[in-house]
């Protein structure tokens, strides 16, 4: 990816877009180099804090080790779940093909 | 000519249904009309079931005049943020990739309402995936703000605001990230609580900022927010980050509040949100109300000083990479095989093609952009520089918190730097949707609840101030912001919605 610590290229967008599986136009590669080069900008704020020994906060709740007692319970019923599926077959979710045709 | 049942806030229909002077039929129907006659020019509901409605209200009156028991709130009607997942009832979260999909189970929220007998009228309008603060990043349209068709409701939960504001129901359930509740109560004249992080059940929440996200109440009076409250909150085992311990009494906190006397109170006014040397951004007229009401505390016995947090500043960009970062991750669970839309499944691409095409279809622009820069702000080589860098800032956020909260109960800022903007004005321009948000952010940050309540009116539309407190003590925003509402009807000779009522 660029060096600059605050711009993102095009192919910058198109990198991240193929890692995040979003199918990206030419137009939106362009939109979004120029809007997220800004945010960027602007984020990039964080670096200025003085955070030396500063510890990181990933969640407002310091919660720890929450357990529940190993025992099964009910799950939903299959033909409820697979009635939202985009596709289902023999009571399964029925998939695109993971793997490439040998060449 | 009875009284129109749209009109009254929940206590009041509480009581007219426990005299008998209406039914629960009666309320859900006069709705119902409302929504007919007015929810197309508002666009705040995204689905309503008017049959599935009154067939819950008149299994309320009958177990009533059965004399069965009946739950607390049994045949108040409520309306729940489309983000709320609901048990065969459509849930899309604004969004297109979930279109049609009738969830399997209700969200926790969901379940205890029903459990106490709400009647549900619909589902409401919201920025995408809670992405925005305006409702305009919906994919089924925006939703205008019943004080200026022309203008936002708020945003992420603008159709619970305008929907509510609007007298389309009488209270509803916003979800709040970096504000979303808050600031759409804000705009349209409401009363909005974000709980502390943890007090109400995300089970059942379709996530956007997992270590953020919280569901609150949008209602017309504070004493209303806190039933509410009550009925929601509280453990919930399937919540990991539920927290296991009592609530200080909401209701009995919003009823002392409203006694108007707030000696012994210590308010703490935030420079940095609005004061001397950080003005840039707010609107005088927004700043003037703020003031005023600040001046209101002091004269009902409260101790007001000026508090310094100086680690606010960088509470914008902070959020902005948290909550991207979270949402990358969250949303990529729509991937096009266990629910929602698939795209180009033709047989001809395999899976990575597939669920390419079906999130670019499904998801809009301001999705789009916040799963690109979380993805950026998490990769390798960027992660320290700026996820874990803005974690370090919601460390000292919380520090300004704690060290403000060793001197003063609760802290006030103004809600939202200005008030409802034009619908079309920011929306190309990130930044600037952004920091409608500026005031609401740190208390999301920092997990701490805060509730935004009406104070004035700034060029004809309304001004929220908000009363941030310290974790689990909730029971603080609903006594002071209790004491504002009961001291501003006081001089106003009405509640603040009846301005909007008797313009229309």
């Amino acid at each position: 990816m660029s060096t600059d610590s605050s711009s993102l290229s095009r192919d910058d967008i198109a990198h991240l877009a193929q890692l995040s599986r979003l199918a990206v136009s030419d137009e939106e590669l362009d939109l979004y180099a120029g809007q997220l080069g800004v945010v960027l900008g602007a984020v990039a704020r964080v670096q200025d804090a003085p955070t030396a020994d500063v510890a990181p906060t990933t969640h407002a709740v310091p919660l720890t080790n929450v357990h529940r007692p190993d025992v099964v319970t009910p799950s939903l019923p299959r033909e409820q779940v697979l009635a939202g599926a985009p596709a289902a077959e023999d009571d399964r979710f029925r998939v695109p093909r993971i793997l490439q045709e040998e060449a | 000519m009875s009284t129109d049942l749209t009109r009254l806030d929940v206590t009041g229909l509480r009581a007219a249904l426990a005299d008998g002077s209406t039914s629960a039929v009666e309320v859900t129907q006069a709705h119902l009309d409302a929504i007919a006659a007015r929810d197309g020019a508002l666009n705040s509901y995204l689905h309503v079931d008017g049959e599935t409605a009154l067939a819950t209200a008149a299994d309320v009156d009958r177990r009533r005049a059965a004399g069965e028991e009946l739950g607390a709130l049994a045949g108040v009607p409520v309306a729940l943020k489309d983000v709320v997942v609901t048990d065969g009832v459509p849930t899309t979260s604004g969004s297109k990739i979930l279109e049609g999909w009738r969830p399997p189970y209700d969200a926790t929220v969901a379940e205890r309402l029903k459990a106490a007998g709400t009647v549900l009228l619909g589902k409401t309008n919201m920025d995408e995936f809670a992405m925005g603060s305006s409702t305009e990043n919906s994919a089924y349209g925006p939703t205008r703000n019943p004080w200026d068709h022309d203008r936002i409701p708020g945003g992420s939960s603008g159709g619970s605001s305008a929907a509510v504001a609007g007298f389309l129901a009488p209270w509803s359930i916003g979800t709040d990230t970096g504000g979303s509740i808050r600031q759409p109560a804000a705009v349209t004249g409401l009363v909005g609580h974000k709980p502390t992080y943890g007090s109400v059940s995300r089970y059942g929440l379709i996530a956007f900022s997992s270590s953020l996200d919280q569901a609150g109440p949008m209602t017309r009076t504070v004493a209303d927010a806190a039933l509410m409250h009550e009925v929601i909150g509280g453990y919930d085992h399937r919540d990991s980050t539920s927290i296991d311990a009592p609530a200080a009494p909401y209701v009995e906190a919003a009823r002392q509040g409203a006694t108007g006397d707030l000696s012994g109170v210590t308010v703490g006014v935030v420079r940095e949100l609005g004061g001397d040397g950080h003005t840039d951004g707010y609107e005088p007229g927004v700043l003037a109300a703020f003031r005023a009401g600040v001046e209101q505390l002091r004269a009902l016995g409260a101790e007001v000083r000026e508090v310094s947090c100086p680690s606010f500043d960088l509470a914008l960009a902070a959020y902005y990479l948290i909550a991207p970062s979270e949402a990358s991750s969250n949303l990529s669970r729509f991937d096009g095989v266990r629910y929602g839309l698939r795209v180009g499944d033709d047989g001809s691409r395999d899976l990575d093609e597939v669920m390419a095409a079906t999130r670019a279809q499904g998801f809009g622009p301001e999705v789009k952009r916040r799963i690109i820069l979380g993805t950026y702000a998490l990769s390798a080589g960027y992660y320290d520089a700026y996820y874990g860098q803005a974690q370090k800032v919601r460390t000292l956020i919380g520090g300004d918190f704690a060290s403000a909260f060793a001197d003063v109960d609760v802290l006030v800022s103004p809600t939202s730097p200005i008030v409802a903007f034009p619908i079309g004005q920011r929306v190309d321009d990130p930044l600037a949707m952004y920091a409608a948000d500026l005031c609401t952010l740190p208390a999301s940050l920092a997990g701490l609840p805060a509730i935004s309540v009406p104070c004035g009116l700034s060029e004809g539309l309304p001004v929220g101030l908000q009363v941030m407190a310290p974790a689990m003590a909730d029971d603080r925003c609903y006594r002071v912001a209790a004491a504002l509402e009961a001291a501003q009807d006081a001089a106003r000779g009405g509640r603040f919605l009846d301005q909007l009522a008797a313009r229309s």
